[in-house]
């Protein structure tokens, strides 16, 4: 009996580490990918395609893009300010509405909860918020138009309601109320220091939403000093493709002395540093939210 | 007293600054939510961008005619509503799969390391994943076509073959989402009670049996909440996904071309606003009667979970 139980429970566990180191690899393989080809010879990328480890080692992509920094760090600043200030406002808001929505003596607590929940139902589509943002708000190339649409989702809401719901007993809202301090009082000084953990994971949210962003830049945005760093990248993506074309096209290799390939993937590498960078420190918060969303409330 | 003791004014007085606090979020979502709902008029009128939306030349339903009649309407419907549902079968059934063998690991290290690498696609934007596409799939240099030549196997043209795409759209989605699917899972695993278990144990069930008729049932709830909120946004592509991996590539149209795409691309690419709003409209209604309908259903099957 016991024996047999061994030989499945081994059985099992070979499957398991099967299954999730192929599963690991299969995640990994194309960051792999990318950094080799950022680090590759350009020509060597061309005639031999890519590998895993650079057939021929070479910087000339980086030394491209530091060559002429001014653009990305142009770009880099723009989606800087837009992830600084919008998870800032959009953590001062969300966490003021949760604290709210969640407070039991709020008599319309359910109904504004369901006036926000309903936008996730029904909207009026993506041409009248256009037309409402570009014509009747004027939002076209301002910082306002890459930072407003970001600031929070319902979902957002939601998830900080049950963060402040988990985190501050009622008691304590009470006692704080009898003895003088008024609601803003209470949220700030007491709701907001025993959510710390939820107001993470809320602003990691909204900060990563920022940093990938480049639909607003394409939807709204011409001036190209207002480009955000993802919507940069997508530029000298489709540029550089439409160079390759019509090089091919004509039969004469425009692109021939740029190191088209590699600049392209030292870019995509320049662009997504920070996340890389960070990834390890912020990851847990993410689980932490998660973990708690996931519990219906 | 002149305000009556339960009447709105008197709360909003005795409340104020709980309304003052809510007043961002409720201007937010009165601006850019609510106030774009007029512009739903926009879909029955012929665009003209130097008129004002109420001077426009009224239509009717012209504009769903063309939509309709052309065949793009039905074909947009199919393809979203089908790449939706395979995201959400495969995603949730390939992590309960993960989440439950992890679990079932030991050793600590391994199954931190595993699981932030299988959490990371998600931290990277979409314009990344359309170099990785290109990096595997272009034609001269792509590492499928360079490892297919270096074995003498000919090549692949993928951009050029339309129905290939119905199997790369959802394996990349699954390589972006499947970490934060599992991450769920896991947690609900981690709440499951060990007497559960030991119980099993001593009832001499193997390990299959045990996560077989243990864990996997224990994550029912998880996967129906998970199951119904994704049903909520079934009409909703996702468009980032669909729009870096194909473009404006027109030869792969047919098999991946989705409502939202089409929405974009009628409004940024070809400038065709009547169509962009005809579409956009029939995407809201159609996904909020369906929201109505699911919901509906289950509440009358199990009223806890109702979405709402």
């Amino acid at each position: 009996m016991k024996i047999k139980d061994d030989k499945y429970t081994g059985l099992f566990k070979f499957i398991a580490y099967a299954v999730i180191i192929l599963t690991s690899l299969a995640c990994l393989f194309p960051f792999l990918l990318i950094i080799s080809a950022s680090f590759t010879d350009n020509a060597s990328i061309i005639r031999d395609g890519y590998h895993f480890i650079p057939k021929k080692f070479s910087l000339e992509g980086y030394n491209l893009v530091l060559k002429a920094p001014d653009p990305v760090l142009k770009a880099y600043g723009v989606t800087m300010t837009t992830t600084v200030v919008g998870t800032i406002l959009g953590l001062f808001f969300i966490t003021m509405a949760g604290y709210v929505l969640q407070r039991k003596d709020f008599k319309y607590r359910n109904f504004f909860s369901f006036v926000i929940y309903f936008t996730t139902l029904f909207g009026g589509g993506l041409v009248p918020w256009y037309m409402l943002l570009t014509k009747y708000l004027d939002l076209v190339d301002t910082y306002t138009v890459l930072i407003f649409p970001g600031l929070m989702t319902p979902f957002l809401i939601i998830l900080m309601k049950n963060f402040i719901r988990s985190a501050v007993p009622d008691e304590v809202s009470e006692s704080a109320k009898i003895d003088g301090a008024n609601d803003f009082k209470i949220y700030y000084s007491i709701v907001l220091q025993l959510s710390m953990p939820g107001i993470a994971t809320v602003g990691l949210f909204l900060a990563l939403a920022y940093w990938n962003d480049w639909f607003l830049s394409s939807l709204f945005i011409n001036d190209p000093k207002l480009y955000q760093l993802q919507f940069y990248l997508y530029n000298i993506i489709n540029t550089i493709a439409f160079i390759t074309q019509m090089g091919a096209g004509s039969g004469v290799s425009l692109g021939g002395d740029i190191p088209t390939e590699t600049t392209k993937m030292a870019m995509s590498l320049i662009v997504t540093g920070p996340i890389l960078l960070l990834y390890p420190f912020v990851q847990r918060y993410f689980v932490k939210g998660l973990t708690i969303g996931a519990v219906k409330g | 007293m002149l305000i009556r003791r339960r009447g709105v004014l008197y709360e909003l007085v005795k409340n104020r600054i709980l309304f003052l606090m809510l007043l961002p979020a409720l201007l937010f979502f009165l601006i850019n939510n609510y106030a774009p709902m007029v512009g739903i008029y926009y879909a029955f009128v012929r665009f003209d961008f130097n008129r004002s939306l109420w001077n426009s030349e009224f239509i009717g339903l012209e504009n769903f005619r063309f939509l309709w009649q052309s065949g793009i309407l039905s074909k947009l419907t199919v393809n979203t509503l089908g790449y939706n549902l395979v995201f959400i079968i495969s995603s949730n059934v390939l992590a309960i799969v993960c989440a439950v063998l992890l679990s079932e690991i030991q050793l600590k290290w391994f199954k931190k390391l595993t699981q932030s690498i299988m959490f990371l696609p998600y931290f990277v934007s979409f314009v990344i994943l359309s170099v990785i596409v290109y990096n595997v799939f272009n034609y001269e240099s792509g590492f499928l076509n360079t490892t297919l030549r270096s074995f003498g196997l000919g090549e692949a043209d993928v951009y050029n073959t339309p129905w290939v795409w119905i199997l790369l759209i959802p394996l990349f989605y699954l390589w972006k989402n499947i970490g934060y699917s599992m991450v769920i899972y896991l947690a609900a695993i981690t709440g499951i009670s060990d007497e559960y278990y030991e119980a099993a144990k001593i009832d001499g069930a193997n390990i299959f049996q045990r996560a077989r008729y243990i864990t996997v049932p224990m994550l029912k709830s998880t996967f129906i909440v998970l199951l119904l909120f994704a049903l909520g946004s079934i009409m909703k592509g996702q468009f980032d996904l669909f729009y870096q991996l194909v473009g404006n590539n027109g030869i792969l149209y047919n098999t991946t071309d989705i409502l939202d795409t089409y929405v974009y691309r009628s409004l940024k690419v070809t400038f065709d606003m009547g169509m962009a709003s005809a579409a956009g409209l029939y995407q809201s209604l159609f996904g909020f009667v369906l929201i109505m309908v699911v919901n509906t259903i289950i509440r009358k099957i199990n009223e806890d979970y109702a979405l709402f």
